[in-house]
């Protein structure tokens, strides 16, 4: 157990291995492990930051879809307005077609009523005048003036 | 394990020698009975050679292994903080950071001054203490064996654990006193480090009566003193060479039969799960003892 030379080599090799350490070692290593303490740090802000986006997108999502529904709602309202409003009119209208259609056809009918009439009353005109002449040109035969008659009454 | 025809005491006292390798004076009569002419640098072949060699003799083993355990270390290191990545550390990575966040916590707690070295400086004292203590836990006759073998020579001395070397603790405990008083020097200036001496613990304010005061100060100041690197250094080594001793008193109980020998081995296995904890906490008081003293350093004149 002699103290000697070993002391001061000892002594010697630990600083050399103490300079090592703080100059290759411990710098390197130290400032490693901070830059990804920030680093973690950071992400875990940008995480918070991330989830306060989220819902708040949420909640704009929400009312948006809200708004679109609303809108909606109002649109189909106002269509269906306008469709009963146009049922309504052509309802009307149709209404008034029909009224005046049935009006012309009724025009229509008497005229052609008048029409006829008027013809008729030409035609028995000179019907008469053609029997009143078969009449007292020729002589009284029964069956003749049967017959005539009868041609007359067809005529008619 | 005693080789045959060794006596116990013999095996022990084998165990304990360095391998030292210094300066024998001239005239010396050497264990083969030659008588050398001039100093001479040589191996020493037993334990009075290596006692004659005096001051001019370095243990070769204890040197080796520390220089040896050290540059693992500082490689492992070295190789860690250049692959280090920002990125999720695996492996031998995570180990480093773990080890260096500890002592950066620790340090930290003790010493509140700025100075780059003393971080890496107890990072270096508890992992290489650390290290070298842990040589300990190797059964005590595999590596004086094979060192035994490799060299041919059946009284190869070989001690594997530097740290059971009074010399290898003392300088490093004299390395850190040295610094103490550097820092002390360069944070408190003269003045106030030789006021720090003379003026502690006895103060009456009244230079009349410091001055009979400060003789004594300064001879409780300076034992104070001196003494922080005597225990620092002889607590290691006490606490390891007492290990060590154990290891090799319970390894002799192979040598006595089949029973006993069991015995001893469950012995070793229990010391040895025992001074995994007492390696360990050597490593780190010899640590944190030391930043302490350097904190004590860097303190500047709180007053009394």
């Amino acid at each position: 157990m002699n103290i000697n030379l070993t002391l001061i080599g000892q002594s010697l090799t630990f600083l050399f291995f103490v300079f090592f350490c703080m100059k290759f070692v411990w710098p390197a290593l130290i400032s490693v492990m901070e830059e990804r303490e920030k680093r973690i740090a950071q992400g875990l802000d940008n995480a918070d930051k991330a989830d306060k986006d989220l819902e708040l997108a949420k909640q704009q999502v929400a009312t948006q879809i809200k708004e679109a529904k609303d809108q909606a709602a109002t649109i189909l309202e106002a269509a269906n307005k306008r469709a009963n409003q146009i049922v309504e009119e052509a309802k009307v209208q149709a209404t008034v077609e029909a009224e005046r259609i049935k009006l012309s056809a009724q025009a229509d009918i008497d005229r052609e009523i008048m029409q006829a009439r008027e013809q008729l009353r030409s035609k028995v005109a000179s019907l008469v005048l053609v029997g009143a002449e078969k009449v007292l040109g020729a002589s009284i035969d029964a069956s003749a003036h049967n017959q005539m008659l009868d041609k007359l009454a067809a005529e008619l | 394990m005693a080789s045959e025809g060794q006596t116990s005491t013999a095996y022990i006292q084998h165990h304990l020698q360095n391998l030292a390798y210094g300066k024998l004076p001239a005239g010396y009569h050497r264990h083969d009975g030659a008588v050398i002419e001039q100093d001479t640098w040589t191996l020493a072949h037993n334990p009075q050679e290596a006692e004659a060699m005096g001051f001019m003799c370095l243990h070769l083993d204890t040197l080796g292994w520390g220089i040896a355990l050290g540059l693992i270390l500082s490689m492992v290191f070295a190789f860690v903080a250049k692959t280090a990545t920002l990125g999720k550390p695996t492996g031998i990575q995570s180990f480093v950071e773990l080890l260096v966040e500890f002592i950066d916590k620790t340090v930290k707690d003790v010493f509140q001054h700025k100075n780059r070295l003393i971080a890496p400086m107890a990072l270096t004292i508890f992992s290489w203490v650390f290290l070298m203590n842990l040589m300990d836990l190797i059964p005590v006759d595999w590596l004086p064996l094979l060192a035994a073998k490799v060299t041919g020579n059946e009284h190869f001395y070989f001690k594997v654990v530097p740290t059971t070397d009074p010399n290898a603790t003392l300088g490093m405990s004299i390395t850190v006193f040295l610094l103490m008083i550097g820092f002390s020097l360069y944070k408190k200036g003269p003045l106030g480090f030789i006021k720090e001496l003379t003026m502690h613990p006895f103060h009456s304010g009244k230079w009349y009566v410091d001055i009979f005061l400060m003789p004594i100060n300064l001879v409780l100041e300076t034992v104070g003193l001196l003494a922080k690197p005597v225990s620092l250094g002889l607590r290691l080594f006490g606490n390891m060479y007492a290990g060590e001793l154990i290891f090799i008193l319970l390894a002799l109980m192979f040598s006595a039969g089949l029973v006993i020998g069991l015995f001893g081995g469950v012995l070793q296995w229990g010391w040895a799960v025992f001074h995994i904890l007492v390696i360990t906490l050597q490593a780190f008081v010899f640590m944190v003892l030391t930043t302490v003293y350097m904190a004590m350093a860097h303190d500047v004149a709180e007053e009394h």
